[in-house]
């Protein structure tokens, strides 16, 4: 399974609903995400990827597609 | 060494229903309750101000401890929505207290503010004698400002709640404090003068749900306790999702966080003197039994108190 859509799955499984976005819109806009759905991503993003984002780096912004958690998640993955 | 001897509270008058404020900006009153678990917040009257109604929370604590205004060697006032540029509301406080000499100090920290107060009072005590810690807020003059914002409108209330921290024994000592600032998102919780209240809601949950479950944890390692042995947990009243949050963080079960948000909304600095208020007349301090307070807000601002019962 592709980085990609090991994260589609987190969502998936936080939202509890299945995943039609394109991967760049808008995971906020399209309500597909609140603010406390937000942190469980977060935190199960943490857990499979084996990483740990720092506080100064928990900036929603990061988090608003599934392309922009990809491209950060290598980035704290380094 | 320290004790919280009593607390004291003062709510407004006038209930405003998640309908009467959903109606001003948009949303009923089940989406309201949904978001945040509040279903009613408490406004004060126009001529109602921040000093009134600390004031009255001060006077019903020092009541309750049994001691006189003159009795106290200082005030520590928090408030985020002061009349006022400056001076703040502490002097005034202490002058409806009827006192005139008394040091009287602001902490203009909204939500975390009686936290920090509460954790500067316990070092002062030992110093300066009995000191009264106020919370008091006027929220709703904040948010009803043009535009309303309906992600904040339908939060906040007003209130003020009070402790009394004293050198003296009686009700709980405190064991220690733990506090933490980060000016890096300053800009993400705000109130400009004459503007409304400016929260990136998303960032606040997000830094809350890991901050608050963290430096609790941190401070119950410190003195040697597991998070678990609390009896209850008296924080900052923000949003009931919140808290479920940080009890699941904590593996806590919810029932161990006293909550009265559904009842009076997010009173900012004075919702968790008010919260302890209330569970300290229902409830009360258990000899040998852990409480422990927290909270998180604008600045950012964070903490947590823990305090045992005395026997």
């Amino acid at each position: 399974m592709s980085k990609r859509q090991e994260i589609i799955q987190i969502i998936e499984s936080v939202s509890g609903k299945p995943f039609k976005l394109s991967p760049e819109e808008s995971l906020f806009e399209s309500g597909t995400l609140d603010s406390f759905a937000l942190t469980d991503v977060v935190a199960a993003l943490e857990k499979k990827f084996k990483v740990s984002i720092p506080d100064s780096a928990l900036n929603p912004r990061k988090f608003d597609s599934v392309e922009r958690i990809e491209e950060n998640l290598a980035e704290w993955g380094k | 060494m320290a004790f919280l001897r009593a607390f004291g509270s003062y709510l407004p008058d006038r209930v405003v229903t998640n309908e009467e404020i959903g109606a001003q900006v948009g949303c009923d009153a089940e989406w309201i309750r949904g978001v945040s678990g509040i279903e009613s917040r408490r406004f004060a009257s126009a001529s109602e101000t921040v000093v009134q109604m600390g004031a009255a929370a001060g006077a019903r604590c020092l009541e309750r401890a049994g001691i006189a205004a003159t009795d106290l060697g200082m005030i520590l006032v928090s408030s985020g929505s002061s009349e006022r540029q400056f001076p703040g509301p502490a002097a005034s406080v202490a002058k409806l207290l009827g006192l005139d000499s008394v040091p009287a100090i602001d902490l203009p920290l909204a939500s975390a503010g009686s936290l920090f107060g509460l954790s500067l009072a316990s070092q002062l005590a030992a110093v300066v004698g009995n000191v009264l810690v106020i919370g008091t807020e006027k929220m709703s003059a904040i948010v009803e400002r043009q535009p309303m914002d309906r992600a904040v409108a339908i939060l906040f209330g007003d209130g003020a709640g009070a402790c009394l921290v004293s050198p003296d024994a009686g009700g709980a000592r405190v064991l220690g404090w733990e506090l933490h600032s980060d000016g890096a998102f300053a800009e993400d919780l705000r109130v400009e003068y004459n503007e409304p209240l400016a929260m990136n809601g998303r960032t606040v949950i997000l830094q809350a749900t890991r901050k608050i479950p963290r430096v609790i944890s941190s401070l119950f390692e410190k003195h040697g306790l597991a998070v678990s042995e609390a009896g209850v947990f008296l924080m900052h009243q923000a949003n009931q999702n919140l808290i479920l949050k940080i009890a699941v963080a904590l593996d806590v079960s919810p029932e161990r966080f006293y909550s009265n948000i559904a009842r009076y909304g997010n009173t900012s600095s004075a919702s968790m003197l008010i919260a302890a208020d209330e569970w300290s007349q229902q409830v009360g301090f258990e000899g040998g039994v852990p409480v422990c307070f927290a909270a998180f807000g604008a600045g950012f601002h964070w903490g947590a108190l823990l305090a045992v019962g005395v026997d």
